[in-house]
């Protein structure tokens, strides 16, 4: 028997990369090429082409799947998970198993795509719209977005509403002192490149005269837990024209007075409470509630109600003209994906505990905290602040940190605020055992003579009555039909069907990178020594964090060809927009005030702009020659003239057409001539990883999409992971925290951070383990496959579809990189036929359309990737080739070009089984125009839904119940 | 189909069409606007007393496909503004140049109208930059 007959059976890439060698060697055959290599000799330009690259120690090889449980076992081991009273925004929660397994473990729900297709999309959308609901209905505001990535990042958006909300007159930015410290920081980072001054005030302290103040955020409760009423301070603001945001706490809006009530002008915080693992810092879905006055200001995605092309009600994201690849460099903020995924386990958790079950959870949680505070006055060792409160109780004391080591040597992490103050923060994990715990360490050694449950009788409320809610809320049968486990586990699966992933097809969304999400990736996220980590706990007590971190900012390094990475920016806009602080503070610091200007090619990706203006930089836009290129020349030129104030390039490689552009190299050495720096953006890394790399291709800085490239899967909308790596030059100015400092990995000789991009430390560090994983797995040769494989299904697809619909751009030699443009421009003329038709038309065959009308307008962008066989492949080009039939037929004068198949597309069953049917084409042919639909039918829940309707009649909340969820609701 | 264009009428290359009565003007955008960008959802509107300069935006139109800013035909100061375009943004698809006029000004420069085009050199202008495309 051979050597390799004898090997594990459980290696990894091979069931990563989908074509076998015989059919790499058949599909590179089909493109011209003799073999695999030649096809990627031909695609890469040789300037840029790296011999190989290699990781250093077991991961070069690549971990078999059962080695990689292991690996992440041991590291699990290392993190000593505390029992957590550090609160500052992070509390944990019990996670309802049925929506763990049913969601966060479910690729059904995980692999779904951002719900641009509404009608493949009904399930997750009704999602987000529960979850907008409970949003308003308990901050007591009419309209919320659904989902941004953070608290702290979430209050820098609402700031920076505040800032246009006044038309950019007023250039102060008011934060009470009794925020959190990260979004404190978070704010003071993100100001700078808006032209703000972030003043930072005791509440009491606050001052308008300057005359100055466009807003002023306060926290409620406090990030010491106090609950202050507000009602006075919102009158004043409001009288000197000052906009006021509110952080808050879902769990205590339950018990409080909601902040719409107080007359806020924007709520922001984050539903991790709701049922979402703190994860060591997320993902977690934020929230910004606000007025219907302000909702083309509102950053983020928003789901409206609409209706069908039969008048039945259908919901899809609203005002989508806001986004950032519309707007460019008019956007008012770079959101982009959030956190889809999240914010659809938190709006489940809600349906599971509906209005009364959370409201039983807030006064539980209060009553602990209530009881432990009436505890220690009885213990007498420690002062306890006077001001009502939620969840949180302060305690000041002679020695604050002596009391803080007894209690971690009992395994429990209180929140130090300084060498006198101690806070204690509950939630719903908490036991009257805890509590009972906490006595003896503050006890100082004294024995205690009661216990949390002989105290219990004594406490009843330390919330007044003026600040006591009132007001219903989640009243939505929603919220009061689906209390038993059968019942949300329906409802779940009930709206998973309607919602096409993965699961049942390729997504090749160009520039999305739509591939495999390991099974074996995704095991560690939902592990408890990963999931239950504060962000704050102390760094000795994460060393298995601590230990994946730099493995994987060494492996990223490598990959990337830089000299350190960051991983605290938490999605691909933020990881664009810390790229871009980077290299201002580099600028900055060698006295460079000067260099703001910004050249961004028009084929870059669509936040590129907004990042940049978010930056405080001015853009110079240039073109792209007639094949799709950057023009060389006017980017010469465009550097040239600002050579003074020249900042950075935004460059992405291979290019949004789908092209390794030859003259990469010169490009970046152009820039660098001219005192900028390099930003590339990551978003096509799939087509760079071991052939060649950012650094070696001459950038300085380049974030990385983690949720594109490495894996980590798109949640429906979010969770993503942005990390920036940077050359040696930039690495002092990555970014730190304000509560656990960071800053590169590998760490810097020296360091100068430009400040916080994230509320947490490592942003969401609990998704990280799903790309290290996958790099651990594949290894340095089964990474290289993998990009060389994405770009022969590219070419093979390419090839396959070339005499059907022309191909907009190709490299030097005919290829194209890892995705493709094809143009249906032609169609509009000769048939009346739009992308929007093809996408459609596309759900009848199962499928989710690609990337539409993007870089170019009428247009499809197709990118494969190297997990997709080629037996799938094959089937989406027969649908193209299928569909193209379909257009001749338009053509040729057989269709009608107003009452055709494709202009009645998506055709659901509620169109095809009615009891009329009028259209010119057969029922049949509408639904199955495909033979592998006879064994397995996708389903579109809807007809064609109306975007016009959805953004004139905005309507972003649930609305009243049918009549059969009202009888359901009556009966349960 | 082409496009409806006004004969007493002027228009900027950025598609949007000025009627002058006096040291009056009203402005819109033209029928081609609106059929390249589709039905309008929000027209974002100045204020009143705004003022406005000949090539600069003072506005944008939004389509569920696309956002547009609105340049300014000609400089002045905003006398009225089309608050039925807040309920009714559709008006600027059905009529563009009549009840779905944007803004009403009072010109600053009566000679800068003179750098706008009339309807046949629109016409043409509209039939080139289609051809382009």
């Amino acid at each position: 028997i051979s050597v390799d007959a004898l090997k594990p059976s459980d290696t990894f890439p091979r069931r990563h990369n989908s074509a076998t060698p015989d059919e790499q060697a058949q599909m590179a055959n089909y493109c011209g090429f003799d073999n695999l290599n030649t096809l990627i000799d031909s695609t890469v330009p040789k300037s840029i082409r790296l011999d190989s690259m290699k990781f250093s120690g077991i991961f070069d090889e690549g971990l078999t799947e059962s080695q990689m449980i292991e690996h992440m076992s041991d590291l699990a081991s290392k993190n000593k998970v505390f029992k957590s009273f550090i609160g500052m925004g992070y509390y944990n929660t019990h996670v309802p198993p049925v929506i763990l397994r049913n969601i966060m473990e479910n690729p059904a729900w995980y692999t779904q795509y951002t719900p641009y297709q509404a009608e493949i999309s009904q399930g997750r959308l009704e999602s987000l719209l529960n979850y907008q609901t409970v949003i308003t209905d308990l901050t007591g505001l009419p309209m919320s977005n659904a989902s941004l990535l953070d608290e702290g990042t979430a209050a820098a958006e609402a700031m920076a509403m505040c800032n246009n909300i006044l038309k950019g007159k007023k250039k102060t930015f008011v934060i009470a002192s009794n925020c959190h410290p990260q979004t404190i920081d978070v704010c003071k980072t993100r100001a700078d490149g808006f032209d703000l001054k972030v003043v930072t005030v005791d509440i009491k302290d606050v001052d308008y005269s300057s005359g100055d103040v466009c807003g002023v955020l306060v926290q409620y409760p406090g990030t010491e837990g106090e609950v202050l009423d507000y009602g006075e301070f919102v009158k004043n603001a409001h009288a000197n024209g000052v906009k006021v945001v509110m952080a808050t706490d879902l769990l205590a809006l339950t018990m409080l007075k909601p902040p719409g009530e107080f007359g806020a002008d924007i709520v922001v915080g984050s539903g991790q409470r709701f049922g979402v693992p703190m994860g060591y810092g997320g993902p977690h879905a934020a929230f910004l509630a606000t007025s219907q006055e302000y909702k083309r200001m509102m950053p983020g995605r928003i789901i409206g109600v609409s209706v069908d092309s039969s008048g039945k009600q259908a919901l899809r994201m609203a005002m989508q003209t806001r986004e950032q690849h519309i707007r460019r460099d008019k956007a008012t903020s770079n959101i982009c994906t959030a956190q889809a995924l999240l914010a659809n386990m938190t709006a489940m958790y809600a349906v599971y505990h509906g209005p009364e079950g959370l409201k039983s959870i807030a006064q539980r949680v209060h009553g602990l905290a209530g009881v432990f505070a009436l505890g220690l006055k009885k213990l007498g060792t420690a002062q306890v602040q006077d001001l009502p409160f939620f969840d949180t109780v302060k305690v000041t004391c002679s020695d604050a940190t002596a009391i803080f080591d007894v209690a971690a040597k009992k395994e429990i992490n209180l929140r130090l605020v300084d060498s006198n103050t101690i806070t204690v923060a509950f939630d719903e994990t908490t036991t009257l055992d805890d509590v009972d715990k906490l006595f003896e360490v503050f006890a100082s050694g004294k024995p205690v003579q009661f216990t949390a449950e002989s105290l219990a009788p004594e406490f009843n409320n330390a919330i007044p009555s003026s600040l006591t809610r009132e007001s219903p809320y989640l009243t939505h049968p929603i919220f009061n039909m689906y209390h038993t486990e059968h019942e949300l586990l329906r409802y779940i699966h009930k709206l998973q069907n309607k919602d096409l992933s993965l699961c049942h097809s390729m997504i090749p969304l160009g520039s999305c990178t739509m591939k495999l999400n390991a099974t074996t990736e995704m095991m560690p996220v939902t592990w408890p020594s990963f999931t239950n980590m504060h962000p704050f706990a102390p760094v000795e007590q994460a060393q298995g964090y601590q230990e994946m971190f730099t493995n994987l900012g060494e492996l990223l390094c490598t990959i990337t060809g830089f000299d350190s990475f960051s991983l605290q920016p938490n999605a691909g806009a933020a990881g664009e927009y810390a790229g871009l602080m980077v290299i201002r503070a580099y600028h900055m610091s060698r006295g460079d005030h000067h260099r703001n200007v910004c050249i961004i090619p028009v084929s870059a990706h669509g936040t590129n702009p907004a990042s940049a203006a978010m930056c405080g930089m001015k853009i110079v836009a240039v073109g792209t020659d007639a094949k799709g290129n950057i023009n060389i020349e006017e980017l010469r030129n465009a550097a040239e003239a600002n050579k003074d104030n020249l900042a950075a390039l935004m460059v992405t490689y291979p290019s949004t057409h789908g092209v390794y552009e030859e003259g990469i190299d010169e490009i970046c050495n152009i820039i660098h001539e001219n005192g900028g720096q390099v930003y590339m953006d990551g978003a096509n890394m799939n087509a760079q990883v071991g052939l060649t790399s950012p650094g070696f291709i001459g950038a300085d800085v380049c974030h990385l999409n983690l949720h594109k490239t490495f894996c980590i899967p798109h949640g429906g909308g979010g969770p993503g992971m942005g990390p920036i790596g940077v050359k040696q030059h930039l690495a002092p100015f990555l970014p730190s925290h304000p509560v656990i400092p960071t800053g590169g990995i590998p760490e810097p000789e020296q360091t100068s951070p430009l400040g916080t991009i994230s509320a947490a430390p490592w942003g969401s560090a609990l998704i990280l383990p799903i790309s290290y994983t996958y790099i651990a797995m594949m290894g340095s040769g089964g990474l290289t496959d993998a990009s060389k494989i994405a770009i022969l299904n590219a070419n093979y697809m390419a090839k396959r579809l070339e005499s059907h619909y022309p191909v907009l751009f190709r490299g030097v030699n005919g290829t194209v990189a890892h995705e493709f443009i094809i143009d249906l421009r032609g169609f509009k003329n000769t048939a009346g036929i739009e992308p929007e038709d093809v996408a459609k038309r596309l759900m009848d065959y199962g499928f989710h359309g690609p990337t539409m009308s993007w870089p170019v307008p009428g247009t499809l962008m197709i990118e494969p990737t190297e997990s997709e066989s080629k037996a799938e492949l094959d089937r989406f080009c027969d649908a193209l080739i299928s569909i193209r039939e379909e257009i001749s037929q338009i053509e040729k004068g057989n269709a009608d070009p107003n009452n055709n198949v494709l202009k009645g597309a998506p055709h659901p069953p509620s169109l095809l089984m009615a009891d009329t049917w009028k259209k010119p084409y057969s029922r049949e042919y509408a639904a199955f125009p495909a033979p592998w639909l006879r064994s397995s039918k996708f389903w579109p829940t809807t007809g064609r839904v109306d975007n016009v309707y959805g953004d004139r009649n905005l309507v972003c909340t649930l609305q009243p119940a049918n009549e059969e969820q009202a009888a359901a609701a009556v009966s349960a | 189909f082409s496009s409806v264009v006004l004969k007493d009428l002027k228009y900027a290359d950025s598609h949007e069409w000025v009627k002058i009565d006096g040291n009056k003007a009203t402005f819109g955008i033209t029928d081609h606007a609106q059929d390249h960008l589709g039905d309008v959802v929000y027209v974002e509107l100045p204020d009143v007393g705004h003022s406005v300069s000949q090539g600069k935006s003072f506005g944008a139109v939004e389509s569920v496909k696309a956002t547009s800013d609105i340049n300014s035909p000609v400089s002045g100061k905003v006398v009225e503004v089309n608050e039925e375009l807040t309920e009714s943004p559709g008006l600027v698809n059905s009529s563009p140049y009549e009840q779905g006029w944007i803004i009403k000004v009072e010109l600053s420069d009566a000679g800068e109208a003179e750098k706008l085009m009339d309807s046949d050199k629109y016409s043409k202008f509209c039939e080139e930059e289609d051809a382009k495309h």
